[in-house]
């Protein structure tokens, strides 16, 4: 009899231990779904679902870091979800390689001195515009920019979310500026 | 280097992702390189126009309970995990799979993390830990009033400390409360703010260390914001998930309030 009442106890302390990871990590996980799915509602059922995932592999989680762990099951569940939600995703071909040390794009850049982000820095719907050009963004590169600079992860941490390979990290997030850049600028010299 | 090589890892040096000698390479080029210079810039703006600007989405407030609800309920119905399955069953073969592989997954994530902490850290990894409890277990104030002039008697009462807990409503900081707490070895004062939905607390207690005034430090962890500072020999630690502009307002308020 002993035997049936111990386990019990053991999930009681699961679950409270993992009630404890996820509480924590919750803004974290919220707002990378809500990025991924720009929309509040799919964002808390991605969530959920995450949280869910997560709890099911919550033996195999021996510490360390929590985040980056919640966040990667995060992002594979929202890739699940879209893929059965909208049949097909991205078209967007992801060619990290190729880009590096384009000269051109960085002419064009250097000319165009009113490329609208100074002005981002004092407008007041900076924010509006900022938020719209991040959402344009095809996914895997929004979800680079929203680890790096609202999560303020590492390069090996974003690596493990995302699950790409370290070498990657720069490149990608190199082609996400330049695009959101160009996003920026097109959506400043708007009337 | 030449610009081609620059330009190709100056993510990783706005970053600060680059090994010292590619880091100090271009130290050196960016001083006598106009071109490269301006390139920095420009994308130095970029990042702090998207850290300042874009939202930070904080999960709505009773998504918290919603998950716990249904990860007692996956708990209560997993089948009892004291039943004995043979080991021949082809099920046990396949959890044990998924563990192993799990389980490496997480070592490798792991092993990111085994740099030794600093002190700093490990006070920071408290705060967070003591802001997480008192959401947790919705235990915020011992002394539920916005009223400095019933909170900070009632911390004096029951610390050898006496710390400013000036109500901020005005610069949109409402006190909650006042809580007793244990950081670093000894009973702290956790004063709780609000700001719209996000509770803030600020962790003080006196440091024979901290006489002279020290800049405030930023840290972000697990998705919050530390910001920790000293003065008039009082060491303060402020955490929330707010974004870092925010909880830079509050500290710097807190600050020149009191």
């Amino acid at each position: 009899m002993n035997t049936r009442e111990i386990p019990g106890l053991d999930q009681q302390s699961r679950v409270k231990r993992f009630e404890e990871i996820f509480v924590t990590h919750l803004d974290a996980a919220y707002d990378l779904a809500r990025w991924l799915t720009r929309d509040e509602r799919n964002a808390e059922d991605v969530v959920q679902e995450a949280c869910l995932r997560a709890f099911k592999f919550f033996d195999s989680f021996h510490g360390g870091n929590g985040r980056a762990w919640l966040l990667a099951i995060v992002r594979n569940t929202y890739y699940s979800w879209i893929e059965k939600n909208q049949g097909q995703l991205l078209n967007v071909s992801i060619d990290d390689d190729t880009f590096g040390a384009n000269g051109s794009d960085i002419a064009a850049l250097e000319h165009d001195v009113n490329d609208g982000v100074d002005r981002l820095m004092q407008q007041e719907e900076a924010r509006r515009q900022v938020n719209r050009a991040l959402e344009q963004l095809p996914a895997e590169f929004r979800e680079v920019i929203v680890l790096r600079e609202l999560e303020e992860m590492s390069y090996k941490e974003i690596a493990t979310v995302a699950g790409i390979p370290l070498g990657t990290v720069m490149s990608r997030l190199a082609r996400a500026r330049r695009l959101l850049q160009e996003y920026l600028r097109q959506g400043t010299q708007e009337p | 280097m030449d610009c081609t090589q620059i330009r190709r890892l100056l993510h990783g040096y706005l970053d600060q992702e680059l090994d010292l000698a590619n880091t100090t390479a271009i130290d050196q080029h960016l001083k006598s390189c106009a071109a490269c210079k301006r390139l920095f810039e420009r994308q130095s703006m970029l990042r702090s126009v998207v850290k300042q600007q874009a939202t930070y989405y904080a999960a709505p407030a009773k998504l918290a309970d919603r998950i716990r609800a249904e990860v007692n309920r996956t708990a209560a119905n997993a089948p009892a995990r004291t039943r004995r399955l043979p080991w021949f069953q082809f099920g046990h073969w396949l959890q044990l799979g998924t563990a192993i592989a799990a389980t490496a997954a997480v070592t490798w994530i792991a092993a990111f993390q085994l740099n030794s902490p600093s002190q700093d850290e490990l006070v920071a990894e408290q705060v967070i830990s003591g802001h997480a409890r008192s959401i947790l277990t919705g235990h915020l104030a011992d002394v539920a009033s916005s009223d400095q002039h019933t909170v900070k008697p009632w911390l004096s009462s029951k610390l050898d400390f006496s710390p400013a807990a000036t109500d901020l409503t005005t610069a949109g900081f409402p006190l909650v409360g006042g809580r007793l707490d244990y950081v670093d070895n000894r009973p702290v004062a956790a004063l709780v703010y609000r700001h719209r939905q996000h509770m803030i607390n600020l962790f003080v207690w006196p440091d024979p260390k901290s006489d002279q005034a020290s800049p405030m430090q930023t840290l972000s962890k697990h998705g919050y914001h530390v910001l920790h500072w000293t003065g008039e020999g009082m060491t303060y630690w402020a955490i929330s998930d707010l974004n870092p502009a925010e909880i830079k307002t509050f500290a710097e308020t807190y600050a020149s309030a009191k």
